[in-house]
Formats: C-alpha cells, sequence, structure tokens
C-alpha cells in the first residue's frame, strides 16, 4: 500500500477465511470507513464490488487445491481523496493478461472472465505485484466540479 | 434466512414464469450457486420457456452471478425459450453495461414492458 499523506484511523489488515460472515464484516468495516469520510454511495459500490470480485478471484483460482481454510490477507486504508486496497492470497498467482477479454463476440457467452473487467472498470489503479498472488487497487474520490461551493 | 429455503420468489401466469430474488445483495457464491440451480429446475422441463428475471430487489451482484445469468440465458436458447430482465437498478445496469451483457440480454425497464415484449 502506498503510505498516506494523510494518516486516518480508517486502515486495516485482516486475515479472512472463507467464509460470508467473516467477509461481510471486513466489507462493513471498510464501508464505514469511507462513510465517516463522506465518500458517496456510488464509491461505496465501485469500492465493494472491487473488493467481492477480488476476494473471489483470490479463494476460487489462488487458493486452489489449498485447503479450505486458507485466509487471504486484505488491507485497507481510506483518506480523504482516495481508497488503497489490497489483497493477498497464498496461491502460485496468475498473469491477468492470460485472462481472455470476456466483451469480445467470441467470448460473451463464457460465464466466467468478468471479476478483473469490473475491478478496473470501477478502480483507478489495479496492480497485480509479486507472483501475481496479490492485487493492489486504488480508487480515486471524483474531484468536485470547478464551480462547485 | 435458514439452511436450504428457497432465494426466489416464483410466480407463474399463463405461460409465463416470473423470478424475484430473496436476497438484496447476489454475492454468496454458495447462494448464486443455488440461485442457478433454481432456475435451472423452472426452465428444465420445459419447452419453448418463457422467463422474466425481476431485479426489483436488488442492491449488489458480483460477476459470478452474472455468469450464472449467462449459464441460464444459454439454456434457455437451446430450449427456444425466451428471458426477460427487469427493474434494474441504475447501477447494477452500469455492471451489464461494461461488460457489454447489456448487449446479450433483453433488459426492460418495468416488469410491464418486459411482459408486453414476449412473442
Amino acid at each position: 500500500m502506498q503510505p498516506s499523506s494523510k494518516p486516518s484511523p480508517d486502515s486495516a489488515v485482516l486475515l479472512i477465511p472463507n467464509d460470508r460472515e467473516d467477509i461481510e464484516r471486513a466489507e462493513e468495516m471498510l464501508l464505514e470507513g469511507m462513510g465517516r469520510h463522506g465518500y458517496p454511495d456510488a464509491a461505496r459500490f465501485a469500492v465493494r464490488l472491487a473488493l467481492e470480485e477480488s476476494l473471489v478471484n483470490a479463494f476460487r483460482h489462488g487458493h486452489k487445491g489449498l485447503p479450505a481454510d486458507t485466509p487471504v490477507k486484505v488491507e485497507f486504508a481510506v483518506m480523504e481523496d482516495r481508497v488503497d486496497l489490497a489483497v493477498e492470497d497464498q496461491g502460485a498467482g496468475f498473469k491477468p493478461e492470460d485472462v481472455p477479454d470476456p466483451t469480445l463476440d467470441e467470448n460473451i457467452e463464457r460465464p466466467t472472465g468478468r471479476g478483473l473487467l469490473l475491478m478496473r472498470a470501477y478502480m483507478a489503479r489495479v496492480e497485480y505485484v509479486g507472483r501475481g498472488n496479490r492485487v493492489e487497487m486504488t480508487y480515486k474520490r471524483p474531484e468536485k466540479p470547478a464551480d462547485a461551493v | 434466512m435458514p439452511a436450504g429455503a428457497s432465494r426466489l420468489r416464483v410466480r407463474q401466469e399463463k405461460d409465463i414464469t416470473q423470478v424475484e430474488f430473496v436476497d438484496r445483495n447476489i454475492l454468496d457464491e454458495a447462494n448464486i450457486q443455488q440461485i442457478g440451480e433454481e432456475i435451472t429446475g423452472l426452465i428444465d422441463t420445459a419447452s419453448n420457456p418463457r422467463l422474466l428475471i425481476n431485479f426489483a430487489n436488488v442492491d449488489h451482484l458480483s460477476s459470478a452471478a452474472l455468469g450464472t445469468l449467462i449459464t441460464i440465458n444459454n439454456k434457455m436458447k437451446a430450449r427456444k425459450g425466451q428471458l426477460r430482465l427487469a427493474n434494474i437498478d441504475p447501477q447494477i445496469y452500469e455492471v451489464f453495461k461494461i461488460t457489454k451483457l447489456d448487449k446479450l440480454f433483453s433488459i426492460h425497464q418495468s416488469t410491464e414492458a418486459a411482459l408486453a415484449s414476449f412473442t
């Protein structure tokens, strides 16, 4: 995660098992932090979607073949101008360029491969680092129009 | 919700099956799998099934849910059926647009418009 120029208490490092209640608890922490910083509903929709998709990728693909209780590390930091989010699994990693474009005519009826597309659409930055088992994302607060009061 | 309870509310009107989701968030993989199985059960025995999926209660969905909808769409095509989606929240409609699935599915603003579109 990038160091914050404006540190705030709205940050956490969590180890999450593949359990719906734990996932929702982490989401609530993140979304409540965004709420305290005045992020609108659309921003929280975007960040929640990115977290959901990255967790699905981590548990379904990253942890394939690993014990079911292997946790995923989630880090987030909510700041005034942006939200940093990282999801790291313990798998072998993957190459995002290997994921076929799901919007092409030949792939549009395939039921998989849209998570990464959605993460990239909603987040300002999506970057796989290390061996490809850690994704770092940034949501940037949209700038107010120049004539806004 | 107790385990094993239906994730859907189903209404049969004439020869059109209308489906609504019980959950506001269609994110949990186990629930999504169950939704897929329940809808498949509704269309598997019909020839030329006519199915309307109503998203009026839905606030969030994931790409896994989109995948299940695509699988249902493929099954409907194989059975020469008609699938309509209706009442999709603007934020979720944006997800359909980003993935270009707004071109794959027949999406309508209201239940009435969706019902009127069946041939």
